[in-house]
């Protein structure tokens, strides 16, 4: 069975990555499974300076998702590269650093430092709802978008993924913006912005106010759009947002994804990116599919 | 590490607590003072945080006591014996530095469970246990048979000590020997029992409370602030030292 994809030029193992995020810098989920089983691992956020992150309450639990407000925080890029580079080399998959900022000059800054051996993609997070500079209000501006992402590929040596948010009027429009700004891919869906309120307190329960849904819940408008963008764009798409199954991964591959990541699974199941894996040599097998490419953008309209 | 465990027996101690014991012989084995279950709770995504309440290897069983909070231990009260929990265990940093020691365990509600299982790490125990009120009371046997001696307070006075947690510990440091205090409550109860026992010259240690996500270290979610910055309640802590932590943040 072939499980091995070509992601933007990098050849992945197998489609199955981590979501930013959600496993730190690959270290906490050691004692669950090899990283190295894994097609890629996606970093945390990294932002110029030190991120201490918002207030707690930072996360809840929604019908079939979850909140979280984290606010990015992190240990800033330098830090990274002193203390946490050597380990991450060493995971024995392909490396995904997500990049953060709050002006242009930030993001350029970070994507400069990271042309280091042991980087191999950067993803560039336009798209979290969780800080109120930079993120979200770079990555619902079509003309932003494009300019911010022909900045960053002017200074970084690695292919340059764009991570699109949800919470936009035409997700297809942010999608061509990134492809004309010179995007090698795009990645989808960050968290869609959402509130749980205490009817007792009268008040909301993460201390932000509102944060961003993950999980089975937001599977349904990922799938949408991925399938929409993938029709628009003639870029590789980096599939994501509740997915918890093998199966879920083949629905992602058939809508056009060309590689997965898994979030919030891991928090329900700390050895979900191996488990889905599994599951999805097993669909493959039970489909009669040999080679996992021929999954990829197959969604039949009639 | 991850575990499908089985529920032994689930036991009501009143109207909102109850006991479960679930057969996990792996956990069992590995659980150490004051660490944490992260267990999940049926139809629920996200698990929920319980300390390891009491451990037995020999049996291959561990035991939580929990409080219906809201939906999730709402719907772990309804479980039944055989039904399959995922348990992650033992999670994070307990009371490390108890062996051998004369320590004073104060608890207050929910906070006295993993205090039970730590009592039995500790050279000579004693437990101070602090309830609303009467009917609140749980578990004073249980702490009975692995401590040298145990007092009991209510804010109401309608049990034992009348009155707050600082001041039952503050009595007790006075006419009594103790090398350290561990404690586990709410915050305002840990924060001022660790002024008292740190100005009396013992070492302090609490067992901090935060929402999780992951439970393993990676989401951020869980954090508190120390003199060290801010560290991660689910595998730093969830117990520190009483002098790192910063109460005003
Ligand atoms: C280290 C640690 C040890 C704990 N030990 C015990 C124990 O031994 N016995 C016991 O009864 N309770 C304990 N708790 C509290 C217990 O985790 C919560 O009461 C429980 O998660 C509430 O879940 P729920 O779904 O019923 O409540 P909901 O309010 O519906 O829960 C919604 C979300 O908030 C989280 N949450 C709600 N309250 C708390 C809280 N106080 N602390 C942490 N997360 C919370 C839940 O885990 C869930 O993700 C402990 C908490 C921590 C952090
Ligand atoms: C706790 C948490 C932290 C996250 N942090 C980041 C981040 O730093 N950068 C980023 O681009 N996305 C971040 N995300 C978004 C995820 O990478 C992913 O896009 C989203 O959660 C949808 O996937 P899921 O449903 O599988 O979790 C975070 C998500 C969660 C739940
Ligand atoms: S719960 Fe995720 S880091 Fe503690």
């Amino acid at each position: 069975m072939k499980l091995a994809v070509n992601f933007a030029g990098v050849e992945l193992k197998n489609p199955i990555a981590t979501a930013s995020g959600t496993c730190g810098f690959g270290m906490e989920y050691l004692p669950y499974y090899k990283a190295s089983e894994l097609g890629a691992v996606t970093l945390k956020a990294l932002s110029i300076r030190p991120k201490a992150g918002n207030a707690v309450v930072r996360i809840a639990e929604t019908p079939s998702g979850m909140l979280n407000s984290i606010g990015l925080q992190n240990p800033g890029v330098d830090s990274f590269l002193e203390n946490k580079l050597e380990f991450v080399k060493n995971l024995g998959t392909k490396i995904i650093a997500n990049i953060a900022g709050e002006s242009m000059e930030d993001y350029e800054a970070v994507a400069e430092k990271l042309n280091v051996d042991g980087i191999d993609m950067i993803e560039l997070n336009i798209s979290c709802p969780n800080v109120s500079d930079g993120g979200l209000a770079f990555g619902t501006n079509p003309k932003i978008v494009e300019e911010i992402t022909s900045r960053i590929k002017k200074k970084t040596e690695k292919p340059l993924i764009v991570k699109l948010s949800p919470n936009v009027t035409d997700i297809t429009e942010i999608a061509r913006a990134a492809e004309s700004g010179g995007a090698d891919a795009l990645s989808l869906i960050n968290t869609l912005m959402g509130m749980r309120i205490d009817a007792h307190t009268r008040r909301p329960v993460l201390s932000r106010g509102s944060g961003g849904l993950s999980g089975p819940a937001v599977k349904p408008v990922a799938l949408h759009m991925i399938s929409a963008v993938h029709r628009a764009v003639d870029l590789p798409l980096l599939g994501m947002g509740g997915i918890m199954t093998g199966r879920d991964a083949a629905e992602f591959l058939i809508a056009g994804a060309t590689a997965v990541a898994i979030g919030t699974a891991a928090f329900a199941d700390p050895k979900a990116p191996v488990r889905i894996l599994g599951e999805l040599r097993e669909f493959m097998a039970a489909e009669g599919v040999e080679d996992v490419n021929d999954l990829i953008g197959t969604l039949k309209f009639n | 590490m991850l575990e499908d465990t089985r529920v032994v027996s689930l036991d009501r101690l009143n109207d909102t607590t109850y006991s479960l014991t679930l057969r996990a012989p792996k956990i069992a084995a590995a659980a150490r003072a004051g660490q944490l279950a992260h267990v999940t709770c049926p139809g629920f995504l996200l698990r929920r945080p319980f300390g390891i309440c009491d451990a037995d290897a020999a049996e291959g069983t561990i035991r939580v006591c929990f409080e219906v909070r809201g939906d999730g231990t709402e719907a772990l009260a309804k479980v039944n014996a055989g039904d399959v929990l995922s348990v992650n265990g033992a999670v994070g940093h307990g009371f490390e530095d108890i062996k051998g020691r004369r320590v004073l365990f104060v608890g207050g509600g929910i906070g006295i469970f993993p205090l039970l299982y730590a009592a039995r790490f500790a050279g000579v125990a004693t437990a101070a246990l602090c309830f609303r009120d009467k009917s609140r009371v749980v578990l004073a046997p249980d702490f009975a048979k692995v401590c040298k001696e145990i007092f009991l307070a209510t804010d109401d006075g309608s049990l034992g000590f009348h009155g707050y947690a600082a001041d039952l510990v503050n009595e007790l440091i006075a006419t009594h020997e103790y090398d350290c205090v561990c404690v586990c409550g709410p915050k305002i109860m840990m924060k001022t029992v660790s002024e008292v026992a740190l100005g009396a010259g013992l070492d302090c240690y609490v067992s901090l409370e935060e929402r999780m996500g992951c439970g393993v270290g990676a989401c951020l979610a869980c954090v508190c602030q120390t003199m060290l910055g801010q560290k991660r309640v689910c595998i730093d802590g969830p117990v520190f030292d009483a002098k790192e932590v910063r109460w005003d943040a």
